[in-house]
């Protein structure tokens, strides 16, 4: 059992964080970033040639990461390999000593920067899903016997703010019948809006981490309120963006209530920390959240 | 209907740089809607690579390009223009260009790129609602393809990402996903969509280059 699972099946609040792989071979960067996690977060989560920006892949940096003891979330998208790469991968990721994963469908490669490649969406979040826990009952997808199973932590997105909620929740159902374990969501900054999405889920009975971009100005906030599918930012964060003399202050400070606030109501917490990870224990200091 | 779209110009210009003398080609069917292709079309290129110095030395407008034996029987017809000329500019779809080449043995040049399958939504305005993916599940997503309308072809519901109803891929597009589940909630059947089994797409059933025998004497096939 991960120690993000031991987690989040205890009554623990869970805490993960994320970093991102480098464009290149110089992992120096992520490895320092990953630094100012240790001993804060349960487990780090790796991103997948993340807006499709072809970099350093997760799998090897998920490696990385265990080697140096950290504890890594292997995310997965459907977007760059057809079904019979990504079950490879999947068990590749045992055999490394990685079982947390998160499996997505990813954005369009048209939204990165390598628009002309072939879109793969062989198989999409569910049927990865469904991959992988007809990997864990020692077959795959062509009901192929396997030698020796593996055994996954497995986990998904959902978007909470999400016009209409409805689609959300029916595909997250559609998720928990494949195999996901747990979820982490989509940023969210405003607790009344979890909260009724939360009570929209309850029934499900699965683990969500709630997540937060932290905000490095109010342009970036703007820029996701425009741009990014259920991302409401409410007026009052943007505002003490734009007024604050002490940015980081002050984005410690938003993200450390919002993550009190919704605490009651969750699982744990993902930050999506943007390169920002040496801000983090401030954050969980004045959550007043401990691993 | 198969869409087609002219090349630019110039680029056709190259692709026949070394020859002199051009026979034309053209479709009464797709190539002629899309006008990339029908009489107007082959007349305007004549005119043009005429004013570039070329000789044209015939024209024929196939009915539709596409059919092979349509071809041959034309092309005999200008067996003497076509043997005099260097090439064959063909202005219809990737298909009706191959089945030039093959029933002249001529060198071709295409003058269009092809698209998609496309309905009309009004003239002149196409869409693309199907890619011919082999095994059509439209029953279960009622009536409006995913494979196709969905940008990533998502088979299991929507991605995260719409924005106001449009997708994230293109926001000029309906996200294909939410109309299909108002469909399904208006016909009565989203919840059995959702407990469906997970939809997985067979590519085995249309590996390229598919052929198709119709056996004779089946309905749906002519007995001639
Ligand atoms: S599912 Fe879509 S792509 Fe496949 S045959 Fe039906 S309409 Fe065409
Ligand atoms: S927004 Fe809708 S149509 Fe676009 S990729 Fe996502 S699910 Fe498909």
């Amino acid at each position: 059992m991960t120690a993000l699972q031991q987690a989040l099946s205890t009554e623990k609040f869970a805490v993960t964080a994320e970093v991102a792989p480098p464009k290149g071979v110089d992992t120096t960067e992520m490895m320092n970033n990953a630094k100012y996690l240790q001993g804060k977060v349960h487990a780090i989560n790796v991103t997948d040639q993340q807006s499709s920006v072809m970099r350093l892949g997760s799998l090897a940096s998920c490696r990385l990461l265990k080697e140096a003891g950290f504890e890594p979330v292997f995310q997965l998208t459907t977007r760059d390999r057809n079904r019979i790469a990504l079950q490879s991968d999947l068990l590749s990721a045992f055999t490394l000593g990685i079982e947390n994963v998160l499996c997505l469908t990813g954005d369009h490669v048209t939204l990165g920067d390598h628009p002309q490649a072939k879109p793969v969406f062989d198989l999409d979040s569910v049927s990865l899903l469904m991959a992988a826990k007809k990997l864990q009952q020692g077959f795959d997808l062509a009901g192929e016997e396997l030698e020796g199973t593996p055994t996954f932590h497995l986990g998904a997105v959902v978007t909470p703010g999400y016009e209409p909620m409805e689609l959300q929740v029916l595909k997250m159902e559609r998720k928990v019948r494949s195999g996901a374990q747990f979820f982490q969501t989509q940023a969210v900054y405003d607790p009344e809006e979890f909260r009724t999405f939360m009570k929209a889920v309850t029934e499900l009975c699965v683990p969500v981490m709630l997540g937060v971009v932290l905000l490095k100005s109010a342009g970036m906030a703007r820029f996701m309120n425009k741009n990014i599918a259920g991302v409401n930012v409410p007026p009052w964060i943007i505002k003490a963006m734009q007024e604050t003399d002490d940015k980081v202050a002050t984005s410690i400070k938003i993200t450390a209530r919002i993550i009190r606030e919704t605490r009651e109501m969750c699982q744990g917490v993902h930050l999506m920390t943007m390169g920002w990870e040496r801000h983090v224990p401030a954050i969980l200091d004045e959550a007043n959240v401990t691993i | 209907m198969i869409i087609t779209k002219a090349k630019p110009f110039p680029e056709i210009l190259q692709s026949l740089e070394r020859e002199k003398t051009i026979f034309l080609v053209g479709c009464s069917e797709c190539a002629t809607v899309c006008k990339t292709g029908g009489e107007e079309e082959v007349q305007a290129m004549r005119d043009r690579l005429q004013q570039e110095g070329k000789v044209i030395s015939g024209q024929v407008i196939l009915d539709p390009g596409c059919n092979l034996l349509e071809a041959k029987k034309e092309f005999r017809k200008h067996r003497e223009e076509i043997t005099h000329a260097d090439s064959l500019v063909v202005m219809s779809c990737g298909g009706g260009t191959q089945i030039a080449q093959e029933a002249s043995g001529k060198v071709v040049h295409p003058t269009n790129n092809t698209l998609f399958l496309g309905t009309v939504k009004r003239f002149g305005q196409f869409q693309q609602y199907c890619s011919m993916c082999g095994n059509c599940v439209l029953d279960l997503t009622g009536g409006m393809c995913p494979m196709t309308r969905c940008a990533k072809g998502l088979l299991n519901g929507p991605c995260g990402g719409a924005n106001d109803g449009k997708c994230e891929v293109n926001p000029d597009n309906d996200c294909a996903w939410i109309k299909i589940y108002d469909r399904l909630r208006e016909i009565g059947t989203l919840e059995e969509f959702i407990a469906s089994p997970v939809q997985l797409h067979d590519y085995s059933v249309n590996t390229k280059p598919t052929t198709l025998l119709l056996e004779r004497g089946r309905p749906g096939m002519e007995d001639k």
